[in-house]
């Protein structure tokens, strides 16, 4: 893997108004990313793991200017893509893509899996008539599919099949970067791996960088070579996925991993919980100082007052945290 | 004798393309106090069992036949309100969206306080206490105050472990959970699988929790029960299923899954091929036309075998299945 900086995303923000009453005036706003920072280097996959409520899916639609940013800046390839035009918007389409996590209602009933799939090379004009369809061929012997497919309807496919004509129509355009957003989520275990090995296998051959999104923490460390910790529209910890899952450091981050069921009948006994208490609050009134706080184990009086700066530890490993600072954890 | 014994149970839903069934023969039994997972993708009839054994099956499905002898009678011959005492009182059931089964125009009290009341036979004001006691119990923050809540005032979490409290507040003698935490955070799966756990301890009520979870299965329960295609394909407690898998499509599970206690950078082993398609089951074996031991028998229907110490395989080849897939490891 190179240094290179594929994405750099500084001080994202994204707040959904809230309007009420008759006039519907804005009263108040959701939180959803609250200052966001993170980088993602050419040719790894960056894992973003968070509960229901936290962002990720968000910051995953900002990224590829989905979804107009509050504030904060992109650059994608060194260049500069918070504030592009429509038209520079689209070109760069040819070089990010995203991958759904609903199989069943990201692509069109009405298409034919070949239309599906070739669109994109229609509406970027990258190949026609015969080349069009020799390339949509070839994407689908890609990802596992056969030409045979070609005029089969999506609702004559299984989850994990659709799901892969989705992985096809996002690679049409040859794109560098991608998003998957919760890609495995809804298909069966047994399928999963599949889709997983197919995006690893993907990856390594066409030379992919993504950013994986997923509330998943097994998935997550399976196919991350870096991962970062979100809660409530903000980045907790950083970390290489083995210091991430083998050296938690946040308390959010140990809770998670805690937290898992693991299939093994045998471990349950010798595993430590720590269970957090109560609900995750809401985005449009984050509690004061470490949003965190009020389910923390370690929760001092600073806590609630001062919000935690992101710091490097070592190596990379940048957490957020007043107790790991002050040594209380370590 | 078993609290709970399922004989044959075969399920139809019929289709525009044909009857499908859902639930093919079916067997199997559980008694006081046992936690029993039923595990299986979309499609392997999970669901429609536990909603057959309430015999809440609509048309166009239909429960074609078998015996569900629950605590000596059996359910399917019971009259509908005889049916209807059992269900609610002495079985209970939870889904995995409790908002659709809350009703949304009553507060989270007055669903509770039917139901004591509707069972129990207790009045207005003790049915109130009773709601309020079990929200304690399910440790819902000042109970007395959230009793007159609305569902969407709580939190997803909350809502699952009221709807809880609402099962148990007959003291069922069996808690029928469907996916009880899928849609729940995992934080928030921790607080209510360690409830539940808790409360089976207390009330000594039998649980089936029926899931695609293996690591939530693996926490919970003593007892496993795999389905594929309709039917159990393996059974046997906790350790057996987990450590000594004899069914393939069990070990294919296992295989496939990425865990936290496996080298980060191992490649995943998939199970090739697509869940079956029901309209177009394989004459012998479901699982055949994916299995990597496949023989010209597993065209033939399967007997179960008995492995011994309870543990029961659906698999012509199980008493082989655990060499070769330690030979393939």
């Amino acid at each position: 893997m190179s240094e290179e900086l594929l994405l750099e995303v500084a001080d994202l923000k994204k707040y959904f108004p809230v309007n009420a009453g008759v006039l519907g005036r804005h009263v108040a706003d959701v939180k959803a990313v609250d200052g966001v920072s993170f980088t993602v280097r050419k040719g790894e996959t960056l894992g973003l793991v968070g509960e229901s409520g936290s962002g990720k899916t968000t910051i995953g639609r900002l990224v590829l200017k989905l979804l107009p940013a509050t504030a904060g800046t992109i650059r994608f390839e060194g260049r500069d893509i918070s504030d592009i035009s429509a038209r520079q918007t689209r070109t760069l389409r040819r070089r990010m893509q995203i991958i759904f996590q609903d199989p069943y209602g990201s692509l069109n009933p009405r298409m034919t899996i070949g239309e599906i799939v070739s669109e994109p090379l229609a509406i970027h004009g990258i190949a026609k008539g015969k080349a069009r369809m020799e390339r949509t061929v070839e994407l689908l012997r890609m990802v596992g599919l056969q030409s045979s497919h070609l005029n089969r309807y999506p609702n004559e496919f299984s989850g994990g099949q659709r799901q892969r004509v989705g992985i096809a129509r996002a690679l049409a355009v040859e794109p560098q970067f991608i998003v998957c957003d919760e890609p495995v989520s809804a298909l069966d275990v047994s399928i999963q791996a599949q889709v997983l090995n197919l995006l690893e296998d993907l990856r390594e051959r066409l030379g992919l960088t993504y950013l994986f999104i997923s509330h998943d923490l097994s998935v997550v460390r399976h196919i991350s070579t870096r991962v970062a910790v979100l809660y409530l529209g903000k980045i907790f910890e950083v970390a290489d996925r083995a210091a991430l899952y083998e050296h938690p450091l946040h308390p959010y981050t140990q809770a998670l991993l805690a937290a898992i069921p693991v299939p093994n009948p045998e471990m349950q006994g010798a595993q430590k919980r720590v269970l957090l208490s109560g609900d995750v609050p809401t985005a449009m009134a984050p509690p004061s100082g470490c949003r965190f706080h009020p389910r923390c184990p370690f929760a001092f009086d600073r806590c609630s007052v001062e919000e935690p700066a992101m710091r490097d530890v070592g190596g990379g490993h940048m957490v957020a945290c007043h107790a790991v600072e002050n040594g209380t954890i370590r | 004798m078993a609290l709970l014994e399922v004989r044959n149970l075969r399920t139809t839903f019929k289709t525009e393309d044909g009857t499908v069934t859902a639930v093919n023969g079916l067997s199997f039994s559980l008694d006081a106090g046992q936690t029993l997972g039923i595990v299986g993708e979309s499609g392997s009839g999970k669901s429609v069992t536990s909603l057959s054994i309430m015999r809440l099956i609509d048309r166009p499905g239909r429960i074609e036949s078998g015996e569900i002898f629950f605590d000596g009678r059996d359910l399917l011959k019971l009259r509908d309100e005889e049916m209807r005492h059992v269900r609610g009182h002495r079985i209970a059931m939870i889904f995995q969206d409790p908002m659709t089964s809350l009703n949304p125009v009553l507060t989270i009290g007055e669903q509770i306080a039917e139901v004591v009341r509707l069972h129990l036979g207790r009045n207005r004001r003790e049915a109130r206490e009773t709601a309020i006691e079990m929200l304690r119990k399910v440790r819902i923050p000042s109970p007395e105050k959230r009793v007159d809540d609305y569902p969407h005032q709580f939190s997803g979490g909350m809502r699952q472990r009221a709807m809880i409290a609402m099962a148990l507040s007959c003291n069922p003698q069996l808690l029928i959970a469907d996916e009880p935490t899928t849609a729940l955070d995992v934080t928030i799966q921790a607080q209510v699988l360690e409830l539940m756990n808790e409360l089976q301890r207390e009330t000594g009520a039998a649980i089936i929790l029926i899931t695609h979870d293996l690591g939530v299965v693996a926490e919970t329960c003593k007892d496993v029960l795999v389905m594929y295609g309709g039917n159990m394909v393996e059974y046997g407690s906790a350790k057996q299923i987990f450590a000594e898998p004899r069914m393939p499509y069990t070990q294919g599970l296992l295989a496939s899954l990425p865990r936290l206690d496996a080298p980060a950078n191992a490649r995943l082993t998939p199970i090739p091929g697509q869940p079956p398609n029901l309209h177009r089951m394989p004459p012998g074996c479901a699982f055949a036309p994916r299995c990597a031991y496949r023989i010209e028998r597993c065209d033939q229907v399967v007997p179960v075998t008995d492995l011994g110490g309870g543990h029961l395989a659906r698999c012509w080849r199980c008493t082989e299945t655990l060499v070769m897939a330690g030979a393939a490891r």
